[in-house]
């Protein structure tokens, strides 16, 4: 700590960006609301157009706030308001949020654990004759209410699970190696070998870009040929659920891999000062693990 | 804490003024004081929905609200109270005096605090709109399923469900954000020879509180999120129709909702005992073990929730196992008082305002935990599940324990604030309003809940009258007063005698050691502490 004693920690002059960002969250819930509304209420089916548009208007708030804001943090950053003092603050805050992250999956992970090992089994326990739901099947994967239907053909449960070792396996490939990309391109960086850091950022930004188009393939095939859907009981809210929430991290993070890959092409890191980058190849790592969490219980057991 | 020496410069940086300031700010005092100034707003709101809610049960029968407004009051009353009035309460202290008592030049991720303040006004519009786009006719109003969103009822309710699921989401990552913050800061911006062990008790509290919500909101994010996915895309998480289970979200819900109470709580566990050496004239007692208590609850707390449904039916180990470590929490926190206690003893004391309130805590506060052990017992919560008897024991732990405590901080730290005293009279009439009132409000609902009176019903039998009369006539002189509290924080504000550097003769800690009010940029230079 003494180190510090005659610095000036940087604090930024005030910024209307947070506000701004809060008003179009504001904005997107709420307008997400109205166009889903007519769900529970046929007679506020009037608000789905209204709020179509206050999404619009919202998310539009935010991308173009969020994009001012981190260009003032790059901005700052060039100008050497970051020292050590500022950069140590900025890593306690990636790991305590990526903690967060943790914990937000954890959720979903505890929902697909209590519904396999606890709901589903004791449902299944009880008597067929008095179940209520039609060819309700009590054993993994249950699939909910009645069977499935297929292209407007109904057949009774049992449904076969997404196997693992098809599309999943690749992914599962595809993400290991992008961990590795990630690291040699930190190597380069480093060794303040540009090229390097370059092609192995642009390696990463591919293999993300590659999972999330095998990520498309499966939900597709998923939804047309497997019958499997956001409402196919216990297994399918889970499957989509955990899955999707990754691919959505996948997403924002392959975004944050082409800034920070431009970043690099610009030379805005050098071997001492780049937490822009590490941070973001934490954030990728946790993608990276969270999925292998997915492969071994969602795919595979 | 220890002796210290002090280096600062009174200067005062340009910074936009009227509404651009507190839009745009990233200083922790400025931020603070909306936090605070939210907090105080909310705490009126919420108060008047309550205040309803008492009208109606001064008699039996239905005489001014219809049963569904009834049960929206309810359910508003509660989150507002919780994640508007309390929390941002507790964080407001922590922007203003993290970074003092710590010695620090800012709190460390300036720019993220203001969206961290930003985020709360548009979750306070989300939770109340329902109300008035009802007035105009669109939708039946708020959440009418109390604040625990229990399905199915929650997966049935109109937009208003909807509404508190994504203010509860933006407060989440409000609290989030305020977290991560506080977390850093204390990490990594304390004064050059403060160690973690020399660190004020208060910032102890905060970063247990800071951990406990990194790891559980989330949660409550997860299960709202799922909430909200069985309401409008078909997912069965809690339904069994699919193969989930209503109770999941019990579970789910209190993971977050056990720690959710001593997130109240910790905070407040941080400044009483500050504010009690400073009234007695002698050095905190058992600082560790409070620290070490701190730590204890922080890891109790997540792994006891299921008391909070013991009814809902579980298998016999896990009701026994809940219950033992549920009184188990009662060890770490008799620690607590005992130090509280022992830290008074013997001590040269005086009773201004922040004392009294805080004495007044201490008992209050003891029958909250007392009445939370009978409850942790499995056999007699099936008793007193969901009847009056548990409203009074979470009103002496939240109203006794989170809000008188908050009120001794603010009595407390407002002259080192503001710069001026408050006015003591009226301080202490605030205290003794609020004391005997609160018991008159909240005692008769233990025998009401002994009785078999159930929560969140607008009617009641006949034999319940009398202390439903009691109650409601209480709570209303308990709301009245706090005008009291408001007067007293404005007049202070605006002027009064002024106060010294020190404040209070005993008070110790690198935020005394400032002038009052403390200059727009505190510790620009870090102090040594020795």
């Amino acid at each position: 700590m003494a180190t510090h004693s005659n610095n000036q920690y940087y604090v930024p002059h005030g910024s209307i960006y947070p506000a701004i960002i809060s008003m179009g969250l504001l904005s997107l819930a709420s307008g997400f609301i109205f166009s889903v509304a007519t769900d529970k209420n046929k007679d506020l089916a009037y608000l789905q157009a209204p709020g179509k548009w206050m999404m619009i208007l919202g998310f539009a708030l935010i991308l173009f706030m969020v994009f001012k804001w981190m260009g003032s943090v790059i901005t700052e950053s060039l100008t050497g308001q970051f020292k050590k003092w500022e950069d140590k603050s900025f890593r306690i805050g990636m790991i305590v949020f990526i903690c967060s992250e943790i914990a937000f999956f954890a959720a979903f992970f505890g929902a697909l654990f209590y519904m396999r090992v606890l709901s589903v089994p004791e449902l299944g326990g009880y008597d067929v004759d008095v179940t209520l739901y039609k060819d309700f099947i009590g054993s993994w994967p249950s699939t909910g209410p009645g069977g499935l239907t297929v292209n407007g053909e109904y057949t009774p449960s049992p449904l076969h699970p997404m196997g693992a070792w098809g599309l999943p396996a690749i992914n599962t490939a595809l993400l290991l190696t992008s961990g590795a990309t990630i690291t040699w391109a930190h190597w380069g960086l480093i060794k303040n070998n540009r090229k390097q850091l370059v092609v192995g950022m642009a390696l990463t930004v591919l293999l993300g870009i590659a999972f999330l188009a095998c990520q498309a393939l499966e939900y597709h095939e998923a939804y047309t040929e497997m019958g499997l859907t956001l409402a196919s009981g216990a297994y399918g809210a889970s499957f989509f659920m955990l899955t999707g929430f990754h691919g959505f991290h996948v997403l924002l993070g392959t975004i944050m891999l082409i800034v920070i890959t431009l970043r690099c092409m610009k030379g805005h890191f050098t071997p001492e000062h780049h937490f822009g980058f590490e941070g973001v190849a934490w954030y990728w790592h946790f993608v990276d693990v969270v999925w292998l969490g997915l492969f071994v219980f969602v795919y595979w057991l | 804490m220890s002796t210290t020496t002090v280096a600062h410069h009174d200067d005062h940086a340009e910074h936009p003024t009227g509404i651009m300031r507190w839009l745009t700010t990233t200083n922790h005092k400025d931020i603070g004081t909306m936090y605070l100034t939210f907090s105080l707003i909310m705490f009126f709101v919420g108060g008047a929905m309550i205040l309803g809610i008492r009208a109606e049960l001064f008699q039996p029968g239905l005489q001014l609200i219809n049963p569904e407004f009834f049960n929206q009051l309810i359910g508003v009353h509660a989150l507002i109270m919780i994640f508007a009035a309390l929390m941002p309460a507790a964080t407001g202290f922590a922007n203003w005096m993290i970074p003092l008592q710590i010695g620090a030049p800012d709190m460390a991720l300036p720019r993220l605090n203001n969206w961290g303040f930003w985020l709360l006004p548009p979750s306070a519009i989300l939770l109340t709109l329902p109300f008035t786009l009802a007035m105009f006719g669109i939708g039946d109003g708020a959440l009418a399923t109390g604040w625990t969103f229990y399905p199915p009822l929650s997966v049935q309710g109109g937009i208003g469900v909807d509404f508190a699921i994504f203010a509860v989401h933006l407060l989440g990552v409000s609290s989030v954000l305020g977290s991560i913050n506080i977390i850093v800061t204390l990490f990594n911006m304390r004064a050059p020879g403060m160690t973690l062990m020399k660190m004020p008790l208060f910032a102890w509290g905060w970063l247990i509180t800071a951990f406990l919500l990194v790891a559980t909101i989330p949660v409550l994010a997860g299960a709202v999120t799922m909430l909200l996915t069985d309401r409008h895309f078909g997912t069965h998480f809690f339904d069994a129709a699919g193969g989930g289970d209503p109770v999941m979200f019990q579970h789910l819900f209190w993971f977050f909702g056990h720690p959710e109470v001593y997130i109240l709580l910790l905070p407040v566990w941080g400044f009483i005992p500050q504010i009690l050496e400073t009234f007695s004239r002698k050095p905190m007692y058992g600082y560790k073990a409070q620290v070490y208590s701190f730590w204890a609850i922080g890891a109790l707390s997540v792994v006891v929730w299921a008391h909070h449904f013991f009814t809902s039916g579980m298998p016999v180990p896990a009701l026994l196992y809940f219950m033992y470590s549920t009184m188990a929490i009662s060890l770490p926190l008799a620690v607590m008082f005992f130090c509280w206690i022992k830290t008074m003893w013997k001590g040269s004391m005086s009773f201004e305002t922040p004392m009294l309130f805080t004495v007044g805590w201490i008992i209050l506060f003891g029958i909250g935990g007392l009445t939370g052990l009978v409850l942790a017992d499995v056999a007699a919560d099936a008793q007193y599940h969901n009847s009056y008897f548990v409203v009074a024991h979470f009103h002496y732990t939240l109203f006794a324990g989170g809000i008188m405590g908050i009120m001794a901080g603010v009595y407390f730290w407002l002259p080192k604030m503001t710069g001026h005293m408050y006015n003591e009279k009226l301080g202490k009439v605030h205290f003794w309003l609020t004391a005997i009132s609160f018991n008159l409000t909240f005692i008769p609902q233990f025998f009401l809940g002994l009785a078999g009176m159930p929560r969140r019903i607008p009617d009641y039998a006949l034999q319940f009258a009398e202390f439903n009369m009691i109650s409601s006539v209480a709570a209303f002189v308990l709301g009245l007063s706090q005008l009291l509290f408001v007067y007293n924080i404005v007049t202070c504000i605006k002027g009064g005698k002024k106060a010294t550097d020190q404040v209070w003769e005993g008070a110790q800690g690198l935020e005394w050691t400032l002038p009052s009010p403390p200059p727009y940029h505190s510790f620009t230079e870090q102090p040594t502490v020795k």
